[in-house]
């Protein structure tokens, strides 16, 4: 019996061996790719990397460890429902604790236009 | 038939609420992602808190995340994955119809592995923190090259221990469950129709995999290394 054919009753969908061993591999290179990214000077870039890396593992697990990519459609929809929802609180969080110390009206609108002006003018 | 033949006729661990097998099993995994939604939001609470702060002291969080020592947090996030790779199979075994001493196999080494995380963690790490006096609460001291950062270095140290710590809670947690699931597979409680219980706490055991990883590239990278 092959690993792909077996298939236990009630819809049971057993994942092969083979596909659990290739995640574990990806995983364990995934780890060691962001360790060694965080010694490598990219500038700005370096925390989109190790966050980027950190959602493909993530991706790994929720779809082959935990079965999402053989899970009903409401199951998905729940999963998804959640990291909107924590989208939601990051962005709504960020969009209020990081601005506050924005100038709502930087110098003064006079302030800027008059030399503004001036300097088209003259 | 009289509904005690109907009875009769149900499979192990068929509760008569459900249609058949596949939709208990469907509701049982979605009732355990709708708690795993509660457990994202709830540690989403800290993450959001860290990424506020460490947005509007980015300097000193980089500062206290060069006193961590990644070889112990990679070194752990290995021993997790290894961990999930367990858990994985301790599941299979049961789907596949193998015999309970496999399932068992698997999930006692799940528990070393998830034992071994925590042992590194307690054991090496956080003695590691607690002998450099980084340790906010347990003799932290400031150290002169931080000059005016020190009260924010302090600062994000509390977000490690509180985020860590809550996280090692949670595999604490993950290792008594595995304990039943040790006692409930030898008593033959499961079949290749009913793992229930196994495949529910395996989603428990991965979804805690998943904040170490978030952890570790969050707490030990940011702002790089070299």
């Amino acid at each position: 019996m092959s690993d792909h054919s077996e298939q236990a009753g009630h819809g049971v969908h057993i994942v092969p061996v083979r596909t659990y061993v290739l995640v574990f591999i990806a995983l364990m290179i995934g780890t060691a790719l962001t360790t060694a990214a965080a010694y490598v000077d990219m500038g700005p870039w370096n925390t989109p990397v190790a966050l980027a890396i950190a959602t493909a593992k993530l991706m790994l697990v929720v779809l082959f460890f935990m079965h999402v990519k053989y899970a009903a459609g409401l199951t998905r929809i729940a999963i998804l429902a959640g990291f909107f929802w924590l989208g939601i609180m990051v962005a709504l969080t960020c969009s209020d604790e990081l601005t506050r110390h924005w100038e709502i009206i930087p110098k003064g609108w006079g302030g800027m236009i008059v030399p503004f002006l001036h300097h088209l003018l003259f | 038939m009289s509904e005690m033949a109907t009875h009769g006729a149900h499979p192990p661990g068929f509760a008569h609420q459900f249609e058949d097998m596949t939709q208990q099993r469907e509701a049982g995994s979605l009732g355990m992602w709708v708690f795993l939604v509660t457990e994202i939001l709830f540690f989403g609470g800290m993450f959001t808190a860290y990424i506020v702060y460490r947005a509007l002291h980015y300097e000193s969080f980089v500062t206290g995340s060069h006193l961590l020592e990644v070889k112990f947090g990679a070194t752990n996030t290995a021993v997790l994955i290894c961990s999930s790779f367990t858990m994985a199979m301790a599941i299979r075994s049961a789907q596949a119809g193998k015999r309970k001493g496999q399932i068992i196999f698997w999930l006692i080494l799940t528990m070393i592995f998830g034992a071994l995380f925590l042992g590194l963690k307690f054991n090496f790490e956080w003695r590691h923190d607690y002998i450099e006096h980084i340790v906010p609460g347990f003799g932290f001291r400031y150290r002169p090259e931080w000059g005016a950062l020190g009260p924010e270095v302090q600062m994000f140290m509390c977000f490690y221990f509180f985020m860590t710590g809550l996280h090692a809670l949670h595999m604490i947690v993950g290792l008594g469950i595995l304990t039943v699931l040790v006692i409930m597979t030898a008593r033959n409680k499961f079949s290749p129709k009913y793992f229930a219980p196994l495949e529910i706490s395996g989603l428990y055991w991965h979804f805690v995999d998943i904040v170490w990883i978030y952890l570790f590239a969050l707490l030990y990278l940011i702002g790089g290394r070299y």
